[in-house]
């Protein structure tokens, strides 16, 4: 009898299934765990859906929780139809102004991030020159240092590309100077004895080696990118999504800002996602070596 | 001055490596010929690596002369080929791009696209020489272990260095896939006859491998005396010629090959057995000496 106990127990163990959706050990089927993901959206909408419909029944006139059919109404009038004041197609132009401001900024942080973190990272000297000084800039909080931006460069353009490339560019480059440093000695030496010289090991051997971490870096600075962005056109500017949210927010115009909001997400996804498809089909061994 | 630092192709006199007070490696006296497979063992933290990277040029000697074909060598160049454990190879190329890469690094922008064919015949006829020409389209992470040590030795074998040093090249294979590695190496080397610099804590490997086996050792006496001022260092104890015989795992089974283990071992390994500095066993017929005073002295 004692000893069948052992093997009971494993019998036991096995009979017992495996939890599917809660502790350490579940494991959800593949249907559920599609499931899984759509409930909060769902219930999202559902409680949007019926907080509208109730503050409707009570006022129809009612502004804050605008319903499904009044914000597609507002988004056909920005998409589709020219601004009378402008002529313009006014959620394009915004997107295409905020785009622009994004696209510079975050362009510029990543590609002095790179050279300087790589320079940080392979050369001592720099290293002492620049290293504490990249520290203390990168603690400034950008938005404390945003009304010297405007005084400095004008409400203009130049102030919000500055901003979000303030914002972005000491974390990147510190980003950068930690994975060069994380890059083992022997790979240089390699190099070296290889009769490269030392700047071919610093572009032609480490640099590649890098590209698809700054990729990385620059998604996750997306977050602080748009939060610049916001910021600086919700004080001073003319057009951008920013503004716009900023500018309807007067008139109390829900129906315009929900959109608003979902469309930048939209795009914050779509460049994420894009990003991601780059590093999957372009740098598959930097997948494989990332533990 | 003994002329052998003209002659030979490593060269080594009165070299010291002192770390802030502690001395590691203690007045080296080495000269190597070219074709040799030099196989350098001792006990572990007893300066191995560190002679490695004077070799290399990583480090320099706190004083003392290293000479590379009667040439000071300076940084690492392409005089010096390296196989290290790990991270030999470059994680972002494939294997046909690792071994393409030297000549390549060497080349311009518009050159390196004009050899390119030229480049890839050679790098093909490398990669056959090591058997990994069927695989040359991977990346190091899709390879084995022991591939990856072959991709290396191939990646430096391109350059046609005049010394490949090799840093427990072989150290994370299993048993298996190790001893493969060895006499792939002995083949290859008996096949191109280039000099060799193994590196090992491996006894039995550097006895297999070598066709010259030094011991370095700390576990040694003189007569500069035992007070605490004195601080030894890590000497070459051993150094002897092996005989490359028919190159079969079998002759690991050998007795002789057992012998001469167990007695380098005494030699080196054993703390307890503090040879005296005049009493070294270097029968290698490049190997000499240069004692100075405080530590042989006859009187």
């Amino acid at each position: 009898m004692d000893e069948q106990k052992p093997d009971s127990g494993v019998e036991k163990l096995q009979a017992k299934k495996l939890p599917i959706f809660w502790g350490l050990h579940a494991e959800p089927p593949k249907g559920l765990r599609w499931l899984l993901i759509i409930i909060p959206f769902v219930l999202l909408v559902a409680l949007y859906l019926f907080a509208s419909d109730y503050r409707h029944k009570r006022n129809p006139s009612d502004k804050l929780l605008p319903t499904v059919s009044k914000m597609a109404d507002a988004v056909k009038r920005a998409a589709f139809e020219k601004n009378k004041r402008t002529g313009e197609r006014q959620l394009w132009s915004d997107t295409w102004a905020s785009m622009k401001r994004i696209g510079i900024g975050l362009g510029f942080s990543a590609i002095c991030g790179l050279f300087l973190g790589l320079y940080l990272g392979l050369l001592p000297g720099i290293r002492n020159l620049l290293l504490p000084f990249i520290t203390f800039v990168s603690i400034i909080p950008p938005l404390a240092i945003l009304p010297i931006l405007f005084i400095v460069f004008g409400v203009d353009e130049l102030a919000k590309v500055v901003l979000i490339f303030f914002g972005t560019f000491p974390i990147i480059t510190r980003d950068i100077y930690l994975s060069v440093k994380k890059i083992p000695r022997e790979q240089i030496i390699k190099a070296l004895t290889l009769g490269a010289s030392q700047h071919a090991v610093v572009f032609r051997v480490i640099t590649p080696q890098i590209i698809p971490k700054l990729i990385d870096t620059v998604r996750v600075n997306m977050g602080p990118a748009w939060l610049f962005l916001i910021a600086s056109e919700a004080i001073a500017a003319t057009s951008g999504l920013g503004y716009r949210i900023f500018l309807v927010r007067r008139y109390l115009a829900m129906d315009t800002i929900i959109p608003y909001v979902l469309w930048i997400v939209l795009i914050g996804l779509t460049i994420d996602n894009v990003l991601k498809m780059i590093i999957r089909y372009k740098f598959s061994w930097y997948l494989a070596n990332k533990d | 001055m003994n002329g052998l630092e003209n002659t030979s192709l490593l060269y080594l006199e009165d070299v010291y490596k002192i770390y802030g007070g502690h001395t590691v490696l203690d007045d080296i006296d080495l000269a190597v010929a070219s074709g040799e497979i030099i196989t350098l063992v001792g006990p572990s933290g007893c300066g191995k690596s560190t002679l490695l990277r004077l070799v290399l040029g990583q480090e320099f000697p706190t004083s003392g002369t290293l000479l590379i074909d009667g040439e000071f060598p300076g940084f690492p160049n392409s005089t010096r080929g390296i196989v290290y454990q790990k991270y030999s190879l470059f994680p972002h190329l494939t294997v046909l791009k690792n071994v393409t890469a030297g000549p390549e690094l060497n080349l311009g922008f518009f050159e390196r696209r004009q050899k390119k064919a030229e480049l890839i015949e050679e790098a093909e006829h490398y990669l056959e020489k090591v058997r990994l020409a069927e695989h040359m389209y991977k990346y190091p992470h899709q390879l084995s272990g022991g591939m990856r040590q072959r991709v290396a030795i191939a990646q430096s074998l391109i350059m046609k260095p005049k010394i490949l040093l090799m840093d427990e090249p072989f150290g994370a294979l299993d048993p298996g896939t190790r001893e493969d590695m060895q006499m792939f190496l002995l083949e290859l080397w008996e096949e191109i006859g280039m000099t060799i610099f193994f590196v090992t804590h491996d006894l039995e490997e550097a006895v297999f491998i070598g066709s010259r086996i030094l011991v370095l050792s700390q576990h040694y006496t003189d007569d500069r005396g035992n007070e605490d001022g004195v601080k030894r260092g890590a000497k070459i104890v051993y150094d002897h010629s092996l005989e490359k015989m028919a190159s079969a795992t079998s002759v690991k089974d050998k007795p002789e090959f057992s012998e001469l283990i167990r007695h380098i071992r005494q030699q080196g390994f054993e703390p307890e057995y503090q040879q005296h500095v005049k009493d070294f066993d270097l029968k290698h017929h490049h190997s000499f000496r240069t004692i100075n005073q405080p530590e042989y002295d006859p009187e």
